[in-house]
């Protein structure tokens, strides 16, 4: 290759690309960037925000959920109706056509029941407790539980439909173990009754979606009008504020808190908030008789209410809000935020008073505090590991002193699994079916364990802070089929909660995409990327 | 000569077994992958199964054994952040680095190499004072600092070149090739020049000083005695014999320009080995990091090999050393 031709070629390429940039595009162009890629392109793969987002635009449920409030809607099923307490029907939508031109039945339902729940599907939740799908007719599945289920399609929405002759002419019945096997047909291709059909896929480079012609709900959403979608991974958050800003990127997400300022001011791209599911807290060991990370010996302080309290109102959450989160954060008196299933806006925050907190510490027979460590991930959160620091720094004000661990979620979250080797931890959840029941049993349920050993309830409990009435009500809830006596069981159980402080909540975390000035989009609380939603000018 | 070049292919394979010991006794500090691999509401029995599976639960050693065996068999295994074939992973992003390192050397020896010969030939010249105040930032400045203020510059400011990816790449059979397309070009300018700016002022600085070295021995006074053109004692007699020792360091900074591009990579998003590195580091994706420090590994020990094969041919007084070592 001689220097003349690579020169040559150099300066046909910038002619080429002034050519390019001087064509007028016909179409819609979408270009969405986020950190990562979606796991897979077989929506059963990963249980994880991401790829449920984007594959969303491909697969479609039975139901769905409005994107903003989150309220439960028509999706291929149209209407539903729990018959008898373990059975529930299903009414499918007709005239609906997968994207390889079948048409969508009852079939294709019983299927996906039976790919969803068996190998390595880690969607397996989603049909937890039910025995069998039962296609009636056509256009019309029962589907039989062990129990009384009065949520069965709360996560529903995430659960997508696959066409069972595709799966099956292509060899992928079953969702792949990454652990055994190498991809199948589905891993790479698909195809879904949604909105957007996958063209093209390169795994953490690039994938293309082209606007689906056929779709069943083109002219419900009016105001939709992308014809194709570019989903690039840019992993740097700083090389994504770059791209947003040179317009080689149409929405970032997510944008780091300190970069808001400046796309507001750029006048090529704003930042639209919104508020997310997810509630960040700390939780405390309330469970071993002597705590593994602290100077305190032969007791343990936080098994006494009145130092959790103490702790509790020492943070100042309007601090958090503002300095470290810039008011990107809504602080929150509950373990779920607003749009969940049994959120209560009368619930209050016990007010911050360190005064009170150090009068606590000293009835509790702590006069001069003691110390303890606080685990906490540094990459996982926004802003975590600076929430943790300023957390140290208002305990150390009522003397309680507090040694920060903070490493990556990949080292610290297996700490608290494994061994529950942690006394005092920061982690965030988001019940995933939009319903306290799945809050109450993993997060502050006591911790059960099966014959095996293995955690049952309060798998994410990992202070093991316990209370039976909770559990009572929260197995109640599970099967209680009245709206009205459910909602007000669940408000029981969170008092039961609050009041004893079992964790100490903090607060729900916003979301912050960058959008360039001609597109607009809606923010899900979910993060969900609704593509159906985006108008481009 | 062969058994030469067979001492050296052992010498390899005994570096990589190395390498991936190492590595696997540093693993148990990157974390727990399947806390990545599954969402947050999988039971714990699943979790424990797909740990088994992967022999987390085992010690090191056997993981390590584990490994081995796989690779032997010509199994590279998956990847668990991606569930793509490690083999077919690496195939996909090695054209990737490869160009971006290649690019990035020859911007760096282009520049380089001219800009050494100025400052030996006119040390007290004003641009030459210029040029080695900016091979001092070259080696001073972090690489992410200078692809941020590039992209700052060139994205962003005044929108000439993209910011981020590898454009269009054509695919030519199992080569996934950028330089063919304008965009490709375009995307290559910034992440080359951020890679080679170290090794442009290393070069320059070292191209200098050899040039003043050598500009002082006595064949170039003769040369000058002889009467011989300026240009003729630079480029004929100077440059050319500074360039042993540029050619050595060159080759082995290729090596680096690869096995380090991972900054640079995951600056501009750039799709090679070295972003694939650092995305798996995050994961705890332990198979792919496991193959990529043994490939790096190896490209090491093979660079090594040819540079000392290079010795073999440059250097006359090596082969009669050998030779005579075995006819004693």
């Amino acid at each position: 290759m001689s220097l003349k031709w690579v020169l040559q070629a150099g300066v046909c390429a910038v002619g080429l690309a002034m050519a390019a940039g001087g064509a007028s595009a016909q179409e819609k162009v979408l270009r969405w960037s986020s950190q990562g890629d979606a796991f897979s392109m077989d929506p059963y793969v990963r249980n994880e925000s991401l790829t449920l987002g984007v594959m969303g635009n491909v697969y479609e449920g039975l139901t769905r959920r409005d994107t903003k409030t989150l309220e439960i809607q028509p999706g291929l099923a149209i209407r539903w109706e729990q018959q008898e307490p373990t059975r529930w029907r299903f009414w499918l939508r007709q005239g609906v056509k997968f994207q390889d031109g079948r048409p969508f039945t009852a079939d294709d339902v019983v299927f996906s029941f039976n790919r969803v729940r068996a190998g390595a599907s880690d969607l397996k939740t989603r049909v937890a407790g039910i025995k069998e799908a039962k296609k009636i007719d056509d256009f019309t599945v029962d589907f039989i539980t062990d129990v009384p289920n009065p949520i069965i399609m709360y996560e529903w929405d995430t659960w997508g439909i696959l066409s069972a002759t595709w799966a099956k002419e292509n060899f992928a019945l079953e969702t792949v173990d990454v652990t055994k096997t190498a991809p199948n047909f589905a891993s790479t291709s698909a195809n879904g009754t949604g909105p957007f059909v996958l063209t093209y896929r390169e795994a953490d480079v690039r994938t293309e979606f082209a606007v689906n012609q056929d779709w069943w709900d083109k002219d419900g959403r009016k105001k939709f009008n992308v014809t194709k979608v570019i989903y690039r991974p840019i992993k740097n958050p700083a090389t994504a504020v770059a791209a947003l800003l040179s317009g080689q990127i149409d929405v970032v997400e997510p944008v780091p808190v300190q970069d808001i300022d400046r796309i507001n001011k750029s006048g090529q791209a704003k930042v639209e908030i919104g508020p997310e599911l997810r509630t960040i807290f700390l939780g405390m060991d309330t469970d071993r008789n002597e705590l593994v990370y602290s100077d305190v010996k032969g007791k343990n302080p936080l098994k006494d209410k009145r130092v959790r309290q103490a702790f509790y109102q020492a943070i100042d959450i309007d601090a958090i809000k503002t300095k470290i989160m810039r008011n990107l954060a809504v602080p929150s008196a509950m373990m779920i935020g607003a749009g969940v299933n049994g959120y209560d806006t009368n619930v209050k925050r016990l007010p911050y008073d360190p005064a009170a907190a150090k009068k606590l510490l000293t009835d509790a027979g702590y006069p001069n505090g003691f110390g303890i460590t606080l685990d906490c991930p540094n990459d996982r959160y926004v802003n975590d590991e600076a929430i943790c620091q300023a957390v140290v720094g208002m305990l150390a004000r009522i003397g309680v002193k507090v040694t920060l661990n903070a490493q990556s979620k990949t080292i610290i979250f297996p700490f608290y699994a494994a061994k529950r080797d942690t006394s005092f931890y920061m982690l965030g959840w988001t019940p995933g079916s939009v319903d306290s029941w799945n809050v109450l049993y993993n997060i502050v349920g006591s911790v059960k364990k099966d014959a095996q050993g293995r955690i049952v309830r309060g798998l994410f409990n990992y202070g093991a802070w316990s209370s039976p009435a909770l559990d009572d009500l929260t197995d109640k809830i599970l099967t209680e089929t009245d709206k009205a006596k459910r909602d007000g069981m669940i408000a029981q159980a969170w008092k039961l909660h609050t009041d004893d402080i079992g964790h100490l909540p903090l607060h729900q975390q916003a979301l912050a995409w960058g959008v360039r000035n001609n597109v607009s989009v809606v923010v899900s609380p979910f993060n969900r990327y609704d593509w159906s939603l985006v108008n481009v000018k | 000569m062969i058994a030469f070049v067979l001492q050296r292919v052992l010498q390899a394979v005994a570096v990589m077994l190395t390498v991936a010991l190492v590595a696997f006794s540093l693993f148990r500090f990157v974390g727990d992958p399947v806390i990545n691999m599954v969402g947050q509401d999988t039971p714990e029995e699943e979790r424990i199964r797909i740990r088994e599976q992967l022999a987390l639960d085992k010690p090191v050693v056997v993981q390590y054994f584990r490994f081995v065996q796989q690779i032997v068999t010509g199994n590279f295994g998956t990847s668990l952040r991606t569930g793509i074939p490690i083999g077919q992973l690496m195939a996909e992003r090695l054209p990737a680095t490869l160009e971006l390192a290649i690019a990035g050397g020859i911007f760096a020896l282009a520049i380089g190499m001219p800009m050494g010969v100025y400052t030996g030939l006119y040390p007290r010249s004003g641009l030459s004072r210029t040029f080695l105040s900016i091979s001092l930032i070259g080696v001073s400045l972090p690489t992410f600092l200078i692809g941020i203020l590039l992209i700052l510059l060139f994205s962003v400011v005044l929108g000439w070149l993209p910011s981020f990816g590898r454009g269009d790449v054509v695919h030519l059979g199992f080569w996934s090739t950028g330089l063919l397309t304008a965009s490709g070009w375009q995307s290559i300018i910034m992440p080359a020049i951020t890679l080679g700016m170290f090794q442009l002022a290393l070069i320059m600085r070292l191209v200098r000083a050899e040039m003043l070295e050598v500009l002082r021995t006595d064949y170039i006074k003769f040369a000058r005695a002889r009467g011989l053109s300026n240009r003729a004692i630079h480029f004929g007699h100077a440059l050319r014999n500074t360039l042993i020792p540029v050619i050595t360091i060159v080759g082995l900074q290729l090596g680096a320009l690869i096995a380090f591009s991972i900054i640079t990579e995951s600056v501009f998003q750039w799709p090679g080995m070295g972003l694939l590195f650092l995305q798996a580091v995050q994961f705890a994706d332990i198979p792919v990091m496991a193959i990529y420090l043994v490939l790096i590994g190896f490209l090491f020990v093979l660079i090594n090999l040819v540079v000392d094969l290079l010795y073999y041919v440059v250097d006359p007084r090596l082969r009669v050393d050998v030779s005579a070592a075995r006819g004693g």
